[in-house]
């Protein structure tokens, strides 16, 4: 407890800078977009402008790959989340020596940088004489997405109790009921943190989808395209609306996990004053 | 509606470890019947045999004469209550309840009707709606017993449920338990490691040591005439004595103590004469009186000086100690025509014959005794090593 | 297996082998021992490919030290791809070290100095950029950046300035750190918050200096998010693509640009797959060396 002034400002401060420097670049960028400049810029400032957002909405091309990019996060969705979960189950549930090797093998993808997933894809189903677009786009980023589901589905399960499925069981379900009526509800907040990650990872993937997509066009891989065609404060407005949705999403969840927390105090309230009636009635 | 169940020859093994060794009995349809023993015993894989989670290495299960062997958990007419209950803690009250029926195929309202129905059985009408996580220890403990009643089980099977509660709750529960279990008639298999729950509920408790069954009895015999060692100091409180039984006639032997003592003693089942063995009696058997009294006829005695003495309430607890070094406790009873001696005074110590028991000395029990010294039980009996 | 069937049932127990099996064979093993094989052989037209020409070759990786196209660093005059090579994994080093030296205190004073409450919104906030694509986040240090940008107005205030900050490697350092630098906080955090407080409180009271509470108590548990942080950032630096394109100058190119080059341009997908499979190694070799130093295993860095 030395200083203890000292150092709580000291801490504060440097919080402070990180926040900021965090925050800063996201809100120049976002900025940007309303700047009645060709070049996405926040300095000099040419006057406020909603242009850039109206051109957007005009922007074929990048609707078009608004589109693309929108389905194909779908997919990878729908793939990656049932095949991380089953392979969170079976690693959480299979009792063999290959369980470490299974684990290492499934998470190696993450550790792999995007561009070697890409081009093995490719490499890999050229051989089957599948050619690139979109659907390897979706295998790749499957290939680690589903890695992220996986992870997320066995830290869930380190807090179920088996004995809730031989519960089950033991009071007649078969096995199909007890995994739709006991597990999967018990998985179903990492299922859908999983989904969601799913969906973003998949929009926001680059380097994967760059060598996979054959000439299909995503957003980032049409962004990514700008560099050399130019950039207009078109990405800007398209950047804020991403900021502005990943806003609306944070509060919302915060505000879910808030009431959550609420009603469980509320329960743990109501349990400890049924706790002490128990004793009383039996004292009485 | 209810059905016995019968174990022959049932050995469990997990790799080599051989958690259940060999246990035959036979459980009466309607009885309540405790499996009592320290933790790793194999009690509880013996329940989870029954109810199907674990298929025995050998032996036949069997529930109402029909041998269990490759049906699942969920087609045995049991119903399990965990130890830690294992309610669905996403479902309301009323849905765990009738959580069976649901998968049965039920429809909403009967299913509800049942619940509702089974709420008032164990007594917590009204709290069909409630989430779980805002019971009390005591009311998810009934919760529990009316979600497996809800299946209508032929076999009760509960893995220590009471061992989360605190005391008082713990002993109001076991009336209520042994109440419900007469008023529906169903055969209940109960494990506990807890001697005073198995003694109060049981109609028969069968003790269990390192996987094997060491008597099964009722709870008067398995205090009273405890079939081995084991038995002897798993239930209840005993000073021993190590020794050599000497030669036997009418069922009482002359017992030969290691401190020199010669005592006399009922001879338990399967002590040979002339054999080692060791010498059991309860605190509550021995006598403490002046020593200016007349000694009893008949009774084993020695001269004590008093080392402590501790008022428990219902009974006094007294220890001792002969000019050998050898301890005694003993319980004197809180009643005032029974004298109770000073701090340091000299008293004479007796028991009768008939009151102190020689049993076989199972070195092969031994490890889990010294083991589970410790738990669940305030003092044990005194090991008198000379 | 047996143990699985017991407890999911026959049906669920072959769903999820087939998915895993699907999942570890045709999206992640046999995919990476293609791209080992494509990476021996030589690049030949359509028409030849499993003709006699085909067999296996180590040309393609050692066009990487192909001497003609040289780069001279200091006295030394090294193959320019090979240059290239080094360059990414140093910088790639560089930038884990700045993220962890900004992440360590950051993670320390969010887990053990900020009362609980804030935390949980300091971690919104936190959270909005992890949520925003990387193309976007350095989009950003794009125009921050930028010549006649607001980081160079604001040294004009103070009478600096201007900096040619997008020249060389220095744009590319400053964006992978903003970018990446989420991915080293978390993970320490992670770790820190697992740590009971009285554990520095005791040490404290034992008259340990800040230092040394750091370098013994609080350092040693935090390993294993510090070993996750640095493996993800070193390997998300050195496989970025977007970053190096936007924010280095033409001249300074990233390995990643060099792979892609032989894909797209140069249509010579052996050579690439050996570039990547090269690539592939080092962040192999990074996951074994930080796992031997930190002493943690795989599971640690996986979370």
């Amino acid at each position: 407890m030395r200083k203890p002034t000292f150092t709580k400002t000291l801490s504060n401060g440097f919080l402070g800078l990180c926040i900021a420097y965090m925050v800063l670049p996201l809100i120049i960028m976002g900025g940007a977009g309303f700047n009645d400049s060709r070049f996405p810029s926040v300095y000099p400032w040419h006057g406020f402008t909603a242009r850039w957002f109206v051109d957007l909405w005009n922007d074929q091309p990048m609707l078009d790959a608004g589109i693309n990019t929108f389905f194909l996060a779908l997919v990878v969705v729908a793939i990656s989340v049932p095949t991380g979960t089953a392979a969170a189950l079976l690693l959480n549930s299979w009792q063999s020596k290959a369980r470490p090797v299974l684990f290492g093998i499934l998470i190696a993808p993450i550790l792999t940088p995007g561009v070697v997933v890409g081009i093995s894809t490719l490499l890999f189903w050229k051989e089957f004489n599948i050619s690139a677009g979109l659907h390897l786009s979706a295998l790749g980023q499957v290939s680690y997405i589903a890695t992220y589901v996986m992870l997320l589905v066995l830290a869930r399960l380190q807090s179920f109790d088996k004995g809730l499925e031989e519960a089950a069981l033991d009071l007649g379900a078969s096995h199909g009921q007890v995994m739709r009526r006991i597990v999967l509800p018990h998985l179903y907040p990492a299922i859908v943190l999983g989904a969601v990650l799913a969906f973003f990872q998949s929009v926001e993937n680059y380097n994967i989808t760059l060598f996979t997509r054959g000439s299909a066009q995503t957003l980032t891989v049409y962004i990514g395209s700008m560099v050399r065609t130019g950039f207009t404060p078109e990405i800007n407005a398209l950047g804020l609306l991403f900021i502005l949705i990943t806003v609306a999403g944070v509060i919302y969840v915060e505000l879910r996990r808030r009431r959550h927390e609420r009603r469980e105090l509320k329960l743990e309230a109501l349990a400890a004053i049924e706790e002490d009636k128990d004793l009383q009635g039996i004292a009485a | 509606m209810s059905e016995g169940v019968e174990l022959s020859d049932v050995s469990v093994n997990f790799g080599s470890f051989r958690a259940v060794n060999n246990v035959s009995v036979s459980i009466k349809s309607g009885e309540f019947f405790s499996f009592l023993g320290p933790s790793g015993c194999g009690k509880t894989t013996i329940l989870r045999t029954v109810s199907g989670f674990i298929a025995p290495s050998a032996g036949v299960v069997s529930i109402g004469g029909q041998d269990m062997a490759g049906i699942g958990p969920n087609r045995r007419p049991t119903a399990l209550i965990f130890q830690n209950l294992a309610l669905f803690p996403l479902m309301s009250v009323w849905e765990n309840i009738a959580f069976g029926l649901e998968v049965r195929g039920a429809p909403k309202a009967a299913r509800r009707a049942k619940a509702e129905e089974l709420l008032r059985l164990v007594d917590l009408p009204g709290a069909a709606d409630k989430a779980i996580a805002q019971l009390s220890g005591g009311q998810k403990q009934r919760v529990a017993i009316a979600r497996a009643l809800a299946v209508e089980p032929k076999v009760m099977l509960l893995d220590e449920p009471l061992s989360a509660l605190d005391l008082k709750l713990r002993q109001h529960m076991r009336t209520e338990l042994r109440a419900i279990q007469k008023r529906t008639n169903i055969t209940f298999i109960y494990i506990t490691h807890d001697q005073g729950e198995a003694l109060a509920m049981s109609d028969r408790i069968g003790v269990m040591s390192q996987g094997k069954l060491q008597q099964v009895d009722t709870p008067k015999n398995i205090y009273e005439n405890p079939a081995n060692g084991f038995v002897a100091s798993f239930v209840g409180e005993n000073n021993v004595f190590k020794g050599k039984l000497e030669d036997v006639q009418a069922g009482v032997g002359t017992f030969l103590a290691y401190g020199g003592e010669v005592l006399r003693a009922r001879v338990g089942p399967g002590v040979k004469a002339y054999s080692e063995a060791k010498l059991y009696v309860r605190p509550e058997r021995v006598t403490l009186s002046p020593l200016g009294a007349t000694p009893r006829r008949g009774a084993n005695s020695a001269a004590v000086k008093i080392t402590s003495v501790a008022f428990e309430g219902n009974f006094i607890s007294v220890n001792a100690s002969d000019n050998r070094g050898r301890r005694y406790t003993v319980q004197v009873p809180n009643d005032a025509s029974v004298w109770v001696p000073p701090l340091d005074a000299e008293a004479r110590l007796e028991f009768d014959p008939d009151k102190a028991t020689v049993l076989q000395d199972e070195l092969a029990v031994r490890d889990s005794e010294q083991g589970e010294n410790t738990r669940g039980r305030q003092s044990f009996a005194l090991e008198f090593a000379q | 297996m047996k143990e699985v069937v017991r407890r999911y049932g026959l049906g669920a127990t072959v769903l999820m082998v087939t998915l895993t099996a699907f999942w570890v064979l045709a999206l992640i093993v046999l995919p990476y021992l293609f791209l080992v094989d494509a990476s021996f052989r030589p690049f030949l037209p359509a028409d030849q490919v499993g003709g006699p020409n085909d067999h296996y070759t180590l040309q393609n990786y050692l066009t990487l030290l192909n001497p003609n196209a040289t780069k001279d660093f200091l006295f030394l005059s090294i193959p320019i791809h090979l240059y290239v090579f080094f360059q990414t994994v140093a910088l790639s080093c560089l930038v884990t070290m700045i993220t962890l030296a900004l992440g360590y205190p950051l993670a320390y004073i969010l887990a053990k100095v900020v009362n609980r409450r804030s935390v949980a919104t300091l971690f919104l906030i936190l959270l909005i950029p992890l949520w925003i694509s990387e193309l976007l986040r350095s989009f950003a240090w794009y125009i921050i950046l930028a010549y006649q940008g607001p980081l160079n107005a604001l040294l004009g205030l103070f009478g600096a300035g201007p900096i040619r900050w997008i020249s060389g490697y220095n744009g590319v350092i400053i964006g992978l750190v903003y970018t990446y630098f989420l991915f080293m906080l978390f993970p320490v955090y992670g770790s820190l918050s697992t740590l009971d407080t009285n554990q520095i409180e005791a040490a404290e009271d034992m008259g340990a200096r800040w230092w040394q509470i750091h370098r013994r108590v609080i350092i040693p548990h935090a390993k294993p998010g510090i070993a996750s942080g640095c493996v993800m950032v070193f390997m998300m630096c050195a496989g970025a693509l977007f970053v190096p394109k936007l924010l280095a100058s033409p001249s300074s190119r990233w390995f990643t640009e060099v792979i892609m080059q032989w894909f797209f341009e140069g249509l010579d997908w052996n050579t690439g797959s050996a570039y990547a499979f090269v690539l592939l190694l080092v962040c192999t070799i990074f996951v074994s060396l930080v796992i031997r130093i930190f002493k943690v295993n795989l599971a640690d860095i996986a979370r």
